[in-house]
Parts: C-alpha cells; structure tokens; sequence
C-alpha cells in the first residue's frame, strides 16, 4: 500500500508555516523597510545614506578583513585538528568534547571572557608586568592600537567558533572509508601525499559545507567585536546595530542588514561554485 | 618476484587473541588461499603482511627481506581490497596509474603499463570513466588491473570476488587464474569460500581461530583432512564422520570390517562420493532420510551408525526416502580421526 500523495506536504507544512511566519516575513519587512523613502519616492535614501557614513568604507573593510582572516585559519587549525583525531584510537571522543566546548558559550560571553584576558587591568598585562615585560597597565583595544585589537578580535573567534568547522569536517572525515587512504598507501602514497590525492578532494563537499556555515556567520560578527573594542573598530552588523538603537533609523539598519544578507548569498554562491564536486567522482 | 614467509606472527587486539602464532611460507610464484570461517583472522593476517596492521608478535619476510618494521608501500607488494577502493574521484585511467605514479614512472611508462593491465582485465573501454559508472564486476577489474599494473613482486588479495553475484564470481574467478598463472606472481588470497579456495589455489591454508590448521594442495586438503574441523570446512557435502570403536587395529560397523591405523574411540571419515552402494547385509547400514536429484548426482541424506551421513549417489540411482542401504567406503580414501582430539590418524598433519 502506498500512502496518498499530499502526506509529505501536509508532514512538513508546520515546518514551512513556521518558518513562513518567523523568517521569511520579517525578511520581506526589512527589505521592504529598506527601500522605504519615507514618503518620497527616493527609494534608495537609505542606501545613499548608509553609503555616505563615515564609518561605512570602515565597517566593510574590517569585517572582510576579519572574515579573510578569520576563515582560512579557522579552516587549517579545524583540518588539523579532525586529522589528528582520526590518528586517535582511545579518548577521541573526549577531546572532541573538550574542543567544542567554547561552541556552548554565546558570542557576546566570549567576548568578555577575551575582555578580560586582554585589557588594562587583564590577565595578559598582569603576567607581563610580573614578568617584567611592561612597565604598567598597557592598552591593546584601543581606537589608537588598531593592529592588536584587531588581533584580539581574531584570536577570540578563532577560539570561539573554530569547533563549527572541526565538527563539519570529522563528520566528513567518518564517511570516507578507511580503505582509500590504505590503497594509498600500499600503492606507495606517503602520509602527506595520500592526504593530498585522496582524502582531500573526497572531504571536498565536507569543506565547502564548512566554509559556507562559517564564513556566513563570520559575516555576521558583532558581539565579540563589540564586547572587546565597542565602536572602535566598525562591522556591518555592528552598525546596523548602532543605526537601530542609537540612532533609531531603522530604515538604515535595514539597509546595513540586507547588504549584509546580500554578501553573505555571494559567498554562498562562490563556493557552490568553486567547490563543486560532480556526482559521480562521489564514492 | 619473491616468496613470503610469515614467522610465528601473533596478534592481539586489546585482550582477545585474533592470531595465534602463525606460520606459513608461500612460495615465489605460489597461489596460497587463506581460507576459513568469518572472525577466524584471515584479513588480520593479510593486513599485518600488508603493513597496515601492526603486529603483537613474530616477522614478516618478503623476498628473503625481513619487511615486519617498514611501510605498506616500501614492501614491494599489492593489494585488492575487499570493497574494491578504487578511488571514486579518479577516472579509471587513474585509477589504474596510481602506483605507477607514486613510483614516478616516466609518463610512457605508466601509459603502456595502463594500458596492458587494462587490456588483460577487458577495461580498455572504460579507462576514461568514473568508477560510480561501473558495475560491481568492473569496479573489481580496475582494482585488480590497478594492483597488477605496478607488477608487484607479490599480490594480496581479501575476498575479492565476495561482493559479486554468483554467476559473475564464477566467471571472474576463472579468469582471475589465468590472468595471475600468466603473470606468476606471488598470491596470498583470503577467502571463506572452499570452492573458490579450491578452483584458484596452489595450496590451501585453512585457518581456525587465529591458527593454520593445515596447508596443503587442494586435493590433500579435500580427502587428507588434517580435522574433522577442516573436513567439516572444505568440501560441499562436508566430509562424514561416523564413530567407530577399535580394538585389535580392527573394527566393525554392522557388515563392514575396518582396518584402523590405531585402537580405541575413533572416527571414520569420508567423502560422500567415496563410497559404494551395496546392498544392507553387505556394508554399514545407512537410513535415507531425503533424497535430492541435483542434476549431476543425487544427495542423499541420512544416517549411519548414529550419525549423520550425506551420499553423492550417480544421479540415475533409484532410491527413495526411506530406504535402507549398505555403503562401502574406499578403503584407500578413509581419513581416520581420533574422537578426543579431532585431528587426523594417518601422521601427516
Ligand atoms: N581492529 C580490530 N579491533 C578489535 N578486534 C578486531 C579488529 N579487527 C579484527 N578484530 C577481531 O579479530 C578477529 C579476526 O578478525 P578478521 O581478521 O577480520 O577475521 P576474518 O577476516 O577471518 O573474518 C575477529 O574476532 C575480530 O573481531
Ligand atoms: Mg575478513
């Protein structure tokens, strides 16, 4: 017996209703709200006028940066990591729990866990100064030191979401069977290379599902960056915020969030594209 | 070309014994089977000489060279895995070059090599092709043409021919030992199936247990059983045990007077087709329970003495379920065991 045909329709509609209702028509809202002129027929008033703030060129130049940054070490210390789990025999579930812990704290923790390693009063300066390296309480998330704010904000988010990427990966690592890299290696493959011709190319959708779900987040960063340097280094997201709440243009911060949705669908696309994988080169 | 020798190797995963101090030597050019029941330790065997195990105990030497410490890839060897793992994202081509490769080959090279393995195994239409195109039975063709295409001084095989279809494991297996006759490379080949053992194999080494419980040729390990275990193993219908009692190196069973090579509780082992249907009064009594026409012979099934006894009788015989028969084994063909241990009489295991 086989069950009607409108069964799988009506078994995911909750789904789709509720999605419906919670994303899909706020998302239409905002971008109505965006292109809303106000009563004039400028509908573009607050792209012009997000584009002509001076913080604008900054928050886009940072949060690339950071995303640039950000994504590829994330990317090589997750891939690292996986491998060295997969060399495990004993205890690898352990570490793997132990390393994905910061993924239960929220980012806006994280970030003040960080803030108080690394300012004035932190326990970097602490240890420094006891070891003689500083001669007093020293500044780094300061509007004035850029570069090591900017380095603080790296090393929390590395801290804080590389577990994202490593779980993809071990996930993807588990469904390549064992028996590639031995023919590899029995048909004369060193570690790295066998690493290089099969493993890789066959972790290839694991990686491109990993880049997408971090990098769209890493476009999305805020809290971390807010929590260290408050305005001192702009994002995206960080203005949006500004633009709503202290501001209270919520015409703008609807523009700052669609440019932001917008970026991250882009980045979708590339690596939809650059990765691709046919379908019959899957085992 | 090269021998193996495996030297008293041992293994033990965790507490559980999975090989017992197991000897075996294949000879240059010789075609070993490796064959007994699933969890006997047959591929932990074949992956330690492989290198891709490491061993509890005992040595690994390939061409005289003791290869027990080094890499898969520096014991100069080849393997066909059991699921195949032919790599799914390169064309066969690439498939079949990849040992060529490694062993950076000058590109001629590895082309005319390709291109010989692939003739030899009927791939040469498919070299441009992604294995997930293939069936089964060629999948098993590129791995082996990949295995063979670095002709390795020695070949290891896991139940290569397990995944297929019976039909195509036949045929398979068929040209499996003309391709590796012609070729004459040094073959250890795992398998749990006895005629697959049998059809392809230069010797047998039947395991139990994590032991090598005899290595012979085929035709020995088939009617010279070295147990009651290996000639429960080999063979379809399983050899026959009957209990015999002697005294006197004499025994009777009903009309039948025996000549057993030792005295006290005994077993008289034999094939179902090494034996003569006489009438009752002339041989042990044997009861038919069933009687099944195979085309080639009747199997007749049922017992004598207490035990179960199985038949292969010519398939015009005429008898019935039911029926009682006297059975004569050939006396040259006997295998006695002994009913303490197990193992054979006649001193040659
Ligand atoms: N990686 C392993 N860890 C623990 N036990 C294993 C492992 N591999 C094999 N064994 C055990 O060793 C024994 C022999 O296994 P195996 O060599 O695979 O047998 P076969 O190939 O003859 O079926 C089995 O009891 C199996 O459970
Ligand atoms: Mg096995």
């Amino acid at each position: 017996m086989t069950a009607p045909r409108w069964i799988p329709y009506a078994l995911i509609a909750p789904a789709a209703l509720f999605l419906a209702a919670l994303f899909i028509v706020p998302l239409v809202q905002t971008i109505l709200l965006s292109f809303d002129g106000g009563g004039t027929p400028d509908h573009l008033a607050n792209y012009r006028k997000m584009a002509g703030d001076l913080n604008f060129t900054l928050a886009i130049r940072n949060t690339f940066l950071l995303v640039g940054v950000v994504v590829p070490i994330q990317l090589a210390l997750a891939m690292g990591m996986a491998v060295m789990l997969q060399k495990m025999s004993t205890g690898r579930d352990i570490v793997l729990w132990i390393w994905t812990i910061p993924l239960g704290v929220s980012d806006l923790a994280a970030g003040l866990v960080w803030l108080a390693l690394l300012q004035n009063s932190g326990y970097l300066n602490t240890v420094l100064f006891q070891l003689g390296l500083l001669d007093g309480p020293t500044p780094w998330l300061n509007a004035e030191t850029p570069v090591t704010l900017f380095v603080g904000i790296v090393l929390a988010e590395i801290w804080r979401a590389t577990a994202v990427v490593l779980i993809v990966l071990v996930a993807g690592f588990q469904l390549i069977p064992k028996e590639y890299s031995e023919a590899a290696e029995v048909f004369g493959a060193r570690s790295w290379t066998a690493f290089r011709l099969i493993t890789l190319p066959l972790l290839k959708p694991s990686i491109q599902s990993a880049l997408i779900l971090r990098t769209v987040l890493a476009f999305e960063v805020f809290a971390v960056v807010y929590a260290l340097g408050g305005r001192n280094m702009p994002v995206l997201v960080g203005e949006a915020y500004a633009w709503q709440y202290e501001n209270q243009n919520y015409g703008v911060a609807a523009a700052y969030a669609v440019l932001v949705m917008v970026i991250s669908l882009a980045a979708t696309v590339v690596y939809l594209y650059a990765l691709r994988t046919r379908p019959e080169t899957q085992p | 070309m090269a021998g193996i020798q495996i030297e008293r190797v041992g293994k033990r995963f965790g507490g559980a014994l999975a090989l017992d101090s197991v000897s075996l030597d294949v000879a240059d050019g010789e075609f070993v089977a490796l064959l007994g029941p699933s969890g006997c330790g047959k591929t932990t065997l074949l992956r330690i000489v492989a290198g891709l195990e490491t061993r509890s105990s005992g040595a690994v030497r390939i061409g005289g060279r003791d290869v027990s410490d080094l890499r898969p890839a520096d014991r100069g060897l080849a393997m066909v895995f059991q699921n195949y793992a032919v790599f799914p994202h390169m064309t066969v081509f690439d498939n079949v070059a990849f040992g060529l490769r490694m062993q950076k080959k000058p590109r001629e090279d590895i082309e005319r090599k390709v291109r010989r393995a692939a003739a030899l195994l009927q791939i040469e239409p498919y070299l441009d092709r992604y294995p997930a195109k293939l069936s089964g039975g060629q999948r098993q063709r590129v791995a082996v043409a990949r295995a063979l295409a670095v002709e390795p001084a020695v070949l290891l095989m896991d139940e290569p021919l397990s995944n297929l279809d019976a039909l195509l494991r036949l045929e398979m297996r068929a040209e499996l030992k003309s391709v590796l006759r012609e070729a004459k490379t040094t073959t250890l080949y795992v398998t749990h199936d006895q005629t697959e053992a049998m059809g392809l194999a230069d010797r047998i080494a039947v395991m139990q247990q994590g032991r090598i419980v005899q290595a012979d040729a085929p035709t020995t390990v088939y009617s010279r059983p070295a147990s009651t275990f290996v000639g429960g193993f080999v063979g379809s219908p399983p050899m026959n045990f009957v209990k015999v009692t002697a005294s006197g190196r004499s025994a009777r069973l009903d009309a039948l007077d025996l000549r057993p090579p030792a005295d006290g509780d005994l077993l008289l082992g034999f094939r179902g087709e090494d034996v003569q249907l006489v009438p009752p009064d002339e041989g042990m009594t044997f009861v038919v329970k069933v009687a099944e026409p195979m085309g080639s012979h009747l199997l007749l099934t049922g017992s004598a003495a207490g035990c179960p006894v199985r038949v292969v009788a010519p398939p015009t015989a005429s008898v019935h379920a039911g029926d009682r028969l006297g059975l004569r084994p050939d006396p040259d063909r006997i295998a006695w065991m002994s009913q303490d241990s197990g193992l054979a009489l006649d001193g040659h295991a």
